[in-house]
């Protein structure tokens, strides 16, 4: 059972540029064909700086420069029991390529259903771009069974 | 695009739908890669059935992906507010991942005219696997 004094433990901070080939990379992924999210003079149409993050890349971008399973030890989880629980974003301001982000990430909550049998951690993580302006809060939980 | 207007919408009203390919082994080592979600539990069998999986499983932030396609496929993305999910079922290879959303709520707030969305992706045999809400404002 991962230690409800975990709760406002810091996570650290990871830093991150937004890539416009990344962001391609993920719009065929995703099966994006909409040329927003890959052609900039189309995202520049629409009123973006550059190419824009799309609503659920922040996740992504918020996990590079971090060691996942690092991250699940500090719970004393490991990576073949997890799955993705839960998943919330609130944006204030959109990201776009050649930003660079700031992810600062704390332990939100932990708790257990069933028992016991399933084990939560949430974390909570404030987003910031280069001119320190306040980008999104992405909140995530993992659950271990 | 055609932009949806607050005062043409109403509580109840779906918004178009969005129905992908099935799920593929070729799906998730892309999302794999574009992602940088690399745990081995999407892309190795080998790693699944060691985690007493039957086979791989999709990523859930691949259906939230698309859950995010929804909503951007029906209004700018820089409308979108806020944007939740829970994961209720485990995404399966040759599911094909299919996301609705309806209008559950109309209201101001932050002086600006906003909808809330009820939101879901289920498979094609109906088996929920994200429900979750969205918060857009419309002009």
């Amino acid at each position: 059972m991962p230690d409800r004094s975990l709760i406002g433990r810091s996570l650290g901070e990871t830093t991150v540029e937004v890539e416009k080939g990344r962001l391609r990379f993920f719009a065929k992924a995703i099966g994006e064909t909409d040329p927003v999210y890959t052609d900039e003079a189309a995202a520049k149409a629409a009123g973006y700086k550059s190419l824009p993050v799309p609503p659920t890349f922040l996740m992504c971008l918020g996990g590079e420069g971090r060691d996942l399973e690092e991250q699940l030890k500090i719970y004393g989880f490991e990576v073949a029991r997890i799955l993705h629980a839960e998943q919330a974003f609130d944006y204030h301001k959109p990201a776009v390529a050649g930003d660079v982000l700031t992810f600062s990430t704390s332990v939100a909550d932990v708790y257990e259903k069933k028992g016991g049998a399933l084990q939560f951690v949430v974390t909570q993580t404030r987003v910031t771009n280069q001119d320190g302006e306040h980008v999104a809060d992405v909140r995530s939980a993992v659950v271990q069974r | 695009m055609t932009q949806v207007q607050y005062s043409s919408v109403n509580v109840g009203d779906e918004i178009p739908l969005l129905k992908e390919k099935p799920v593929s082994r070729f799906t998730l080592a892309l999302y794999a890669g574009a992602s940088g979600d690399h745990n081995p539990i999407h892309i190795d069998l080998d790693f699944a059935r060691k985690a007493r999986m039957p086979d791989v499983f999709a990523h859930g932030m691949l259906s939230a992906a698309y859950l995010g396609r929804l909503l951007t496929n029906w209004v700018p993305q820089r409308q979108i507010r806020n944007f939740s999910m829970r994961f209720t079922g485990i995404t399966q290879l040759g599911n094909v991942p299919t996301c609705t959303g309806k209008i559950v709520e109309k209201f101001e707030a932050d002086g600006e005219k906003r909808v809330r969305l009820q939101i879901r992706c289920s498979n094609q045999y109906g088996e929920e696997k994200l429900a979750g809400e969205a918060i857009v404002a419309l002009p």
